[in-house]
């Protein structure tokens, strides 16, 4: 178990080597165009060095407890023996993945809620509204739509249909409810497309992706891998816009 | 200071946030696969990391990241030179893009498959080369996204148009490009946005719309992360026509 401990140290040190450009540029900036230096700069820095070791911890723990298991049984479960169960070596149809679809939606789901990135951009827009967009309500919207992208991003694998026909039919259904969606939701719905995939889904779901792809008949992984974080991507956007029409709906109907 | 009972929330807070994990994963590895749980003491231990990780994070969010994005934000309007905010924009998003690890990961992928694909040679040197050069496209694009997102803002433009326009853009793109480097160049714009980016970029555009006149922080400061996610698509694409 100590090596945990030492691992910790490892990341630390990477996560350091991450932000120091962003750090450099921060700074220089600030020295440079204002001339001054940086206002609050004790709490800036101690904030700074909070974030480090909390991704430091967040990033190793993830490594030591969730990504083993969680790559370990996207492999399993996409494996031809288990999906087939009792008749090995017969075909495989698209519903035979049942247990994929259903981990595909679960996995996408919870890892967007413990995304740090999307509860920064929750946390901002809770303030930024004065409360009126709920921490938790944009959260789950987004988590919702992740969970149905990569559910439907892994049935696209499983038929090999091409990856551009849903991500256009996706852009086409994001302009038309952009056009009916109130306006102060469209930009933070948008960002939201960004946000999902960081730290802790992009490995599972990359993961997930890999396995199928190479375990498919007729999938090559490195062309029929990629695409799940698209789908991660543009599904939230959808389900935020649908989220806040919803809400107007509903308010209007109460009055 | 912080007192013990609000750590002692916030850290329950984190636990809940994982708790959605924690589930999944237990019920498909019982239930589902029907084994047993593997080192149970050394995921429990990084389980506890990982909810220290996140409380530490949102500490350091409200402390450091959110405060210095609007303080910039707030020192870049009252000084009124748009080509020091512009510069600025660019290096931010170019900066914390380049050294990006799944950004690097992504282009080391991206360099074997072009090299499966016989579009470069498969020798050691020209995959390098490759993923170096699709790495500082993709942070050109960012840089210049944000820059795009923070003139948005400035002049008030509306964000759909200028999203659809990027659309419109990724799906001409789309026909043209080598069909190898499509599933990398949608998969791009996803990576791009990191942890640290994401609060800091979100708080400078939030800062910007609320220091100048006219705009409303809700309508205007959001997106920038939009098109951070967008431009790289499109150039990504290119990248794959013209290399």
């Amino acid at each position: 178990m100590i090596h945990i401990f030492i691992d910790l140290f490892h990341v630390l040190i990477a996560t350091v080597w991450d932000v120091l450009p962003i750090v450099v540029i921060l700074f220089g900036f600030q020295r440079l165009a204002f001339r001054t230096p940086m206002p609050n700069r004790k709490k800036v820095v101690s904030g700074f060095l909070l974030v480090l070791l909390g991704l430091a911890f967040f990033l190793e723990g993830l490594e030591a407890a969730l990504f083993p298991l969680g790559k370990l049984m996207a492999q399993q479960l996409t494996d031809p023996v288990f999906i087939a169960g009792d008749e090995v070596g017969r075909a495989l149809e698209w519903w035979d993945y049942q247990w994929v679809y259903l981990f595909a939606f679960a996995i996408g789901f919870a890892t967007t809620i413990a995304e740090p990135s999307l509860l920064a951009v929750a946390i901002k827009a809770n303030q930024v509204s004065a409360g009126s967009i709920g921490i938790w309500g944009l959260r789950i919207a987004v988590a919702i739509g992740v969970a149905i992208g990569i559910a439907l991003g892994v049935f696209r694998i499983i038929t090999g249909t091409p990856l551009y026909w849903y991500i256009i039919t996706g852009y086409v259904f994001v302009v038309v409810q952009t056009m009916f969606a109130p306006r102060m939701i469209i930009a933070l719905a948008y960002d939201s497309g960004g946000v999902t995939t960081s730290t802790v889904t992009v490995p599972l779901v990359a993961a997930l992706g890999l396995g199928l792809a190479s375990t498919v008949p007729g999938r090559n992984p490195l062309l029929d891998g990629f695409g799940l974080i698209a789908f991660a991507s543009l599904f939230p956007i959808m389900s935020v816009l649908a989220y806040a029409q919803l809400s107007e709906w509903s308010t209007r109907r109460r009055k | 200071m912080i007192s013990p009972k609000a750590i002692l929330n916030s850290l329950l807070d984190s636990l809940r946030d994982l708790l959605p994990i924690i589930l999944v994963i237990g019920f498909f590895q019982i239930a589902v696969l029907q084994q047993p749980i593997p080192n149970f003491g050394e995921i429990a231990l990084g389980v506890v990391f990982v909810v220290i990780g996140l409380t530490l994070f949102v500490q350091g969010l409200n402390m450091g990241l959110f405060p210095i994005g609007e303080t910039m934000a707030y020192s870049f309007a009252s000084k009124g030179s748009l080509i020091w905010l512009l510069s600025f924009a660019f290096a931010l998003g170019f900066g914390t893009t380049v050294a990006e690890p799944a950004l690097i990961a992504v282009a080391k992928e991206a360099a074997k498959i072009a090299a499966d694909g016989g579009m470069i040679e498969a020798n050691e040197p020209s995959m390098a080369s490759y993923a170096q050069g699709l790495r500082l496209t993709v942070a050109v694009s960012v840089g210049f996204a944000i820059v795009i997102g923070v003139l948005r803002i400035i002049k008030g433009w509306p964000i759909q148009n200028l999203i659809v326009v990027g659309y419109t853009g990724v799906v001409i793109m789309t026909f043209f490009a080598p069909r190898e480097i499509i599933g990398i160049a949608y998969d791009s714009g996803g990576v791009t946005t990191s942890t640290i980016t994401v609060p800091l970029v979100t708080a400078l555009g939030v800062g910007l719309a609320s220091s100048i006149k006219g705009r409303n922080p809700m309508v205007d400061g959001f997106g920038l992360i939009a098109f951070a996610s967008l431009t790289p698509m499109i150039f990504v694409m290119a990248y794959g026509m013209v290399v």
